[in-house]
């Protein structure tokens, strides 16, 4: 089982994003985050699936993924040759003894508070799944409150661009 | 511009467009202003059925039988979910169909409304592709767009679902003169490096065998089969979705593979060091258990689907590519290759086949009490009717006599469930059949409990003219499932008795549908009945044959088992003999 990052692009028509949550669950797979959002073409939406797959049913899932009608392209993004990001909501305890061991986790992962109260503190905090992890663990002693995060969002490094026909769709068998 | 029209004439005028002929429906509340213009259609016929699962099973044995896309209609709600089996039926056998069903007014849609019904969202999984339409101005290319998706790569059934106020408000009809799909595009051309490799290594098997699917029927591509296989001199078996796309008398053909298949089918291709595979899908009751399925075998996978490719078993030659246009390309690059010395050698293998074949052919005994034998009814009804004749099945025992007892010679003569094994098929498929095909004699092979899932469809064939013919084995019992338990489960016959021999009286059915009842119950009598049932066609004929009970399917492989371990009958397996 590895996990592995899926770019689709949609047509942005009523029912897409059913039929592709519901592709992967009829046929066995979880999905581990999902994003939905607009593209640089106007009617053509995106969304980045990570799923937790071996290899072969990977390709299977894309194929039958490839069938639907609605789906145009679906692209496997590699951590190496993408950029790969989920933003962070989490409220994190916090009185006057821990204020500012927070404040300085905070700057050592880059994140920042954006909401105060007397006893609590919520810090958004964007990047790759491991570094969100990484902050969760150091803050996790000071008694999370509530925790919210995105679907993971991806793009190839480089110059090209996932509609340009250059780039390689996984699904094709021949 | 043209005139204004309401949605409901648009729907109409668009079916017309895309060329059809007949729709089998019912309607009801929210497609009722569909039926309003229909009524008027002088080139689209409209019979009316009895039960919505009918209309979709008729449209797909329409459809199996002609090659064209087959249309039922329905109505919201109850309606349409009537059309889920058929639809799960049509998708699991590639079967080009289309639905069309009303919708409350898109106002009322999400509100829990009378006969509402979310079929979109019901049928995702079992359409190639489904449609919501709430403006009128889209019907046109929603149905133009259903009949290219149905009909085009691997068929299929779409679905368009209507709201009633789309179908009452003004609209303009236009009928689109391109389409934009930019998400489907369908391959149909076959690599040609796949197609040298895929010659090479056919060249250089042993032991190869054509694996030859329900695909190759949809395709239309059973002359070119027959061409290659008479080019190299390979054995073929025939799936059951494939029975008749390679005739049954031809020397090449060992017969069905799979759960109930000949001895030498299934030994062929756990024999095999090659599977050339043509529009097949490594069903598992085909492979039986997946990881002992032709063991020693590469395999050259053409589907023009990519993703069956891979899916069950590994292809060591994917070719992506419409069978119609892999095969006749394959032939081309065989004959370069033997234009340049490459002669096959298949003398060894057909000797190991051979002997299979002869050893054990298919058989069955009579019943030692006198009783009827299905098989020998069966076997009759083929032999007298004869292979221009179409022969739909239920699903169960009397569907796996037909596949293996009748003889086919021709493909869309023989259509079944396959994929789905949905009951009750058989009567309201014969009926799209007839339709179709009226000048072909139809036979619905049903069983006693398939019969009473949809013979209600019979007061339609009599009331519209459609004198199909059907053939009742009848068992009094849920045959299939009663075979199992004498096998699986120590002869406890856990509600498979169906009384049908007392109850009903098949005879009087079938009268009081107005059709011709007939019944036999003695061997002597088979022929006769079955000439008569032939002699009458100003009226739908039911032959109640009350057959013995403990007729058993075989050669059996059992469910989850390796292929190797085929019974030939009961307690009796075949002898392999040696590899070379």
């Amino acid at each position: 089982m590895s996990r592995s990052t899926l770019s689709v692009l949609v047509e942005d028509k009523p029912g897409v994003l059913a039929r592709v949550a519901s592709l992967f669950s009829r046929r066995g797979f979880n999905i581990e985050s999902l994003a939905v959002g607009p593209t640089e073409i106007p009617d053509v939406s995106r969304m980045t699936i990570v799923v937790n797959v071996a290899d072969l049913p990977l390709e299977q899932v894309t194929k039958q993924l490839n069938k639907l009608i609605n789906v145009l392209k679906i692209v496997e993004l590699e951590p190496d040759s993408s950029v790969q990001r989920e933003i962070m909501l989490v409220k994190v305890k916090a009185d006057l003894d821990t204020r500012s061991h927070i404040l300085e986790t905070v700057q050592l992962f880059r994140a920042k508070v954006v909401d105060v109260a007397n006893d609590a503190v919520t810090i958004e905090a964007t990047g790759a799944h491991d570094k969100l992890e990484a902050l969760l663990r150091v803050l996790e002693p000071f008694g999370i409150k509530e925790l919210v995060k995105s679907g993971l969002v991806a793009m190839g490094r480089g110059p090209r661009s996932i509609s340009d026909r250059s780039l390689r769709p996984v699904d094709r068998t021949t | 511009m043209s005139e204004q029209i309401t949605g409901a004439q648009s729907l109409v005028k668009a079916l017309e467009a895309a060329d059809v002929d007949v729709v089998f429906g019912i309607p009801g509340g929210a497609i009722l202003p569909a039926y309003d213009p229909l009524m008027d259609s002088t080139k689209v016929r409209h019979i009316l059925v009895r039960h919505e699962q009918a209309a979709g099973h008729a449209a797909e044995g329409y459809a199996s039988a002609t090659g064209r896309v087959g249309v039922c209609m329905a109505t919201s709600g109850p309606g349409a979910t009537n059309l889920v089996t058929p639809i799960a039926d049509a998708h699991m056998d590639s079967v080009p169909m289309v639905a069309i069903t009303g919708q409350v007014p898109s106002a009322a849609i999400g509100t829990d409304a009378f006969q509402e019904a979310d079929i979109r969202g019901i049928t995702m999984p079992i359409t190639k592709h489904n449609y919501l339409v709430t403006n009128p101005d889209e019907i046109p290319r929603a149905i133009a767009e259903a009949f290219h998706l149905a009909s085009s790569g691997r068929p299929g059934p779409v679905l368009v679902d209507i709201s009633k106020d789309a179908l009452q408000a003004m609209t303009h009809f236009a009928w689109p003169e391109s389409l934009d799909l930019p998400g489907y595009h369908p391959v149909t051309r076959p690599h040609s490096k796949q197609i040298r490799e895929a010659a090479r290594m056919i060249l250089s098997a042993r032991q190869p065998v054509l694996y030859v699917g329900g695909g190759v029927i949809r395709a239309g591509a059973s002359g070119s089969l027959r061409r290659l296989a008479e080019l190299t001199g390979i054995p073929v078996v025939t799936t059951l979705m494939a029975r008749g796309a390679f005739p049954d008398s031809h020397v090449l053909h060992l017969g069905m593979p799979g759960m109930h298949g000949t001895v030498a089918a299934v030994g062929a291709l756990q024999k095999s060091d090659l599977l050339i595979t043509l529009g097949a899908r490594f069903d598992d009751r085909v492979t039986g258990k997946l990881s002992t399925f032709a063991p020693n075998a590469a395999v050259i996978h053409a589907d023009i689907d990519p993703a069956e490719i891979g899916k069950n078993r590994v292809a060591d030659i994917p070719i992506v590519g419409d069978v119609a246009e892999v095969i006749p390309e394959l032939i081309t690059a065989i004959e370069a290759e033997m234009g340049s010395g490459t002669t096959p050698d298949y003398a060894a293998w057909w000797a190991q086949l051979n002997r299979l074949r002869d050893t054990y052919p298919l058989g069955y005994d009579l019943p030692a009490d006198g009783s009827l034998s299905p098989q020998y009814v069966i076997q009759r009804l083929g032999q007298i009717s004869g292979p221009e004749s179409i022969f739909t099945a239920g699903v169960g025992q009397h569907q796996m006599w037909a596949a293996q007892y009748i003889t086919y010679e021709h493909p869309a003569t023989w259509l079944n469930s396959g994929g789905l094994g949905t009951m009750g098929y058989a009567v309201p498929a014969a009926m799209g059949a007839k339709v179709g095909r009226p000048e072909a004699t139809v036979w619905a092979v049903d069983g006693d409990g398939c019969f009473q899932m949809t013979n209600q469809e019979l007061a339609t064939c009599t009331i519209n003219e459609i004198p199909i013919k059907v053939a009742l084995i009848n068992n009094e019992s849920l045959g299939m499932v009663r075979q199992w338990q004498t096998l699986f489960y120590n002869e406890r016959y856990s509600n498979t008795d169906l009384h049908s021999h007392r109850f009903p009286d098949f005879v009087k059915l079938a009268e009081a549908y107005g059709c011709y009842g007939l019944q036999c119950e003695k061997a002597e009598d088979v022929d006769s009945v079955i000439e008569r049932a032939l002699s009458l066609n100003d009226a739908p004929v039911v032959i109640d044959f009350r057959v013995h009970k403990d007729a058993m399917v075989w050669p059996m492989v059992a469910a989850g088992t390796s292929n190797d371990d085929i019974m030939v009958a009961r307690a009796m397996a075949p002898e392999w003999g040696s590899d070379d």
